[in-house]
């Protein structure tokens, strides 16, 4: 049988589409077929958007014919998770208080991203509000791994790696505040990128943590990851911590080899906790960058048992605070009340989750009179101490390289009554978004379970593109990223 | 740290969110043992270190004072729960 354009990278679409093998109609179609196939199974969207996505198609493909075509992303059907706006389609962020949330007007990356002539698919499926590791949280299901559909697809950009993984769309974008991109591409078998804070704009993207949110990219490959990112980064006037950027564009600077690179490992990351499978994977990408020139050397975070407790008080604390928004006032859910307390406190009860509710409460507790000193206030100081400990460690290395998570994909249920150790997945992620770094997680392994693996690299402020070089090269010479997960077709002919 | 019931109320009333009983016993013992967990901040020596509450580079910079369009009065309609009379209304704020 042909293989379906829905399972395409990027630049393979681009190159079939520029090459006139395939039209965007064509490969949008196919996008769609697949989704009929295996969302039932999947579920990776809350809303598809079909109609507007083929008449975008139709749009590329004309402008093609006329040879004013707009580069790798035209016509190339898109992804988006649903904390982020897009003008006249839902965004509810997985919650019930947004769940009739119409936006009047596109977050910056989606303006962007149709500039480059992307075809939306959809807005798929997360933890609500972005709090959680798994899209158990989410107010309308989970969505499953299509690894295998009894465990998590990760979170709690969960439902943007589950449609990238299952040939639902060509790649997706996804927002990541302490693993949310990175955790799920590991636990999908893809490539995901969080940028260095201030690379991307976050107008648009629902708030969570505002001094650790950032957009980036899922993808098949790390390829794909820098064309998404070049497309969707950059100073923009309506988020003043963005930045403008200078020198080279991702794509150009990530083209290189990666001799005589150096690549730091904590002996920190290595201890309990970590599982022998996935201990063994990361281990085993040593080999292949050795070969291309890289050398290793171990280094020595100090703070790294202290990320976790320091994100777990920062995050919900900004959280709490973003939340406050939430009021059933001008927009979104609101129940009555006899005044307006009683309005406020119905509306955010019912709309809320538990998850939700729990992060809020945590993150008001530390920032209360009396707490602040001795929760919010050391957790910042502490931060600062992890943040010299990376930079330091980052003086004598070009890069770092850890697991992305501490074990392969778990199972739906299993640690869904435990918040703390569902936290504790995060454990290699968090740290990056409190030091402001970015980071790239790349398949590097399965299981004997046959769940993917992944490995993090991270690096200096701003130079993201060393890290999708070394990715990419790493690709070049692995095939642990061409797998395609063994996913019965549920629609006829299917199982 | 032990948390009474009527800190996680008074915190959960600070946050506009009304609990049930269960709620209000399930998050105090979760809150609890998350207060617990990142007790171990306290054997960091943090004397002295100034605290971290932003990392963008981007600083500051004034743009043209140019007028621009927002939203219409029909989108801020649109999205509103309640809406009469030009306004987003609401429930009585002030008591008699």
């Amino acid at each position: 049988m042909m293989k379906s354009p829905a399972s395409l990278t990027i630049h393979e679409a681009a190159a079939a589409l520029r090459a006139k093998t395939l039209s965007s109609v064509e490969l949008t179609k196919a996008v769609f077929e697949r989704i009929r196939a295996v969302e039932p199974q999947v579920h990776a969207y809350l809303h598809l958007t079909e109609e507007d996505a083929l008449a975008q198609a139709a749009a590329s493909d004309r402008r093609r014919a006329a040879e004013e075509s707009r580069g790798p992303l035209d016509g190339v059907p898109i992804a988006l998770k649903d904390n982020l706006c897009t003008r006249g389609v839902p965004t509810t962020c997985a919650s019930k208080i947004l769940e009739r949330f119409v936006p009047p007007y596109d977050a910056t990356v989606v303006t962007r991203l149709r500039a480059a002539g992307a075809v939306i698919t959809g807005k798929t499926n997360l933890d609500e509000f972005a709090f959680g590791s798994s899209t158990e949280n989410s107010a309308f299901g989970p969505s499953r791994n299509p690894w295998d559909l009894d465990r998590v697809p990760g979170g709690s950009s969960g439902g943007s790696a589950a449609a990238v993984a299952a040939d639902e769309a060509i790649a997706a974008l996804g927002s990541d505040t302490g693993g949310s991109i990175r955790q799920p591409a590991a636990l999908c078998g893809l490539a995901g990128l969080k940028p260095t804070y201030g690379r991307v704009s976050r107008y648009g993207l629902i708030a969570f943590a505002s001094s650790l949110d950032q957009i980036g990219p899922l993808a098949k490959d790390v390829e794909d990851c820098a064309i998404l990112e070049e497309a969707i980064e950059g100073w923009d006037a309506a988020d003043s911590t963005s930045v403008r950027l200078e020198g080279p564009s991702v794509t150009q600077a990530s083209a290189g080899d990666i001799q005589g690179l150096r690549i730091g490992i904590a002996k920190e990351w290595l201890g309990t906790g970590l599982d022998p499978e996935v201990r063994a994977a990361v281990d085993g990408a040593r080999v292949p960058l050795e070969k291309l020139g890289c050398t290793f050397r171990e280094i020595s975070l100090p703070l790294q048992d202290y990320a976790l407790p320091i994100y777990y008080l920062v995050a919900p604390a900004e959280a709490s605070s973003n939340l406050a928004r939430f009021d059933g006032v001008k927009y979104g859910r609101r129940e009555d009340g006899a005044n307006i307390v009683e309005m406020y406190k119905k509306s955010r009860s019912a709309g809320f989750g538990p998850e939700t509710k729990r992060r809020i409460i945590l993150g008001t507790y530390v920032l209360s009179a009396g707490y602040y000193d001795a929760y919010y206030l050391k957790a910042l100081k502490a931060r600062t101490r992890l943040r010299q400990d990376y930079l330091d460690a980052l003086k004598e290395c070009d890069a770092l390289l850890s697991p992305a998570t501490p074990t392969p994909a778990f199972r739906i249920g299993e640690k869904a009554d435990d918040p703390l150790q569902m936290y504790l997945s995060d454990i290699y992620t968090v740290s990056v978004n409190l030091v402001g770094l970015p980071a790239l997680v790349v398949p590097c392994g399965f299981s004997a379970a046959g769940l993917p693996i992944g490995m993090q690299l991270i690096g200096r402020a701003f130079d993201d593109a060393t890290l999708l070089r070394v990715g990419a090269r790493y690709q070049n010479v692995t095939d642990w990223h061409r797998r395609k997960p063994p996913l019965p077709d549920s629609g006829e002919g299917g199982v | 740290m032990a948390l009474t019931r009527r800190d996680v109320e008074a915190v959960a009333h600070l946050a506009r969110l009304s609990l049930t009983e269960a709620e209000l016993e399930r998050y105090g013992a979760q809150l609890e043992a998350i207060l617990g967990y990142v007790e171990s901040l306290n054997r960091l020596p943090l004397e002295g270190v100034e605290p971290t509450t932003h990392l963008s580079p981007a600083t500051d910079r004034a743009r043209p004072d140019r007028p621009a369009p927002g939203l219409t009065q029909a989108e801020v309609e649109a999205l509103a729960p309640e809406f009469r009379a030009g306004s987003v209304r609401v429930p009585k704020i002030l008591e008699e």
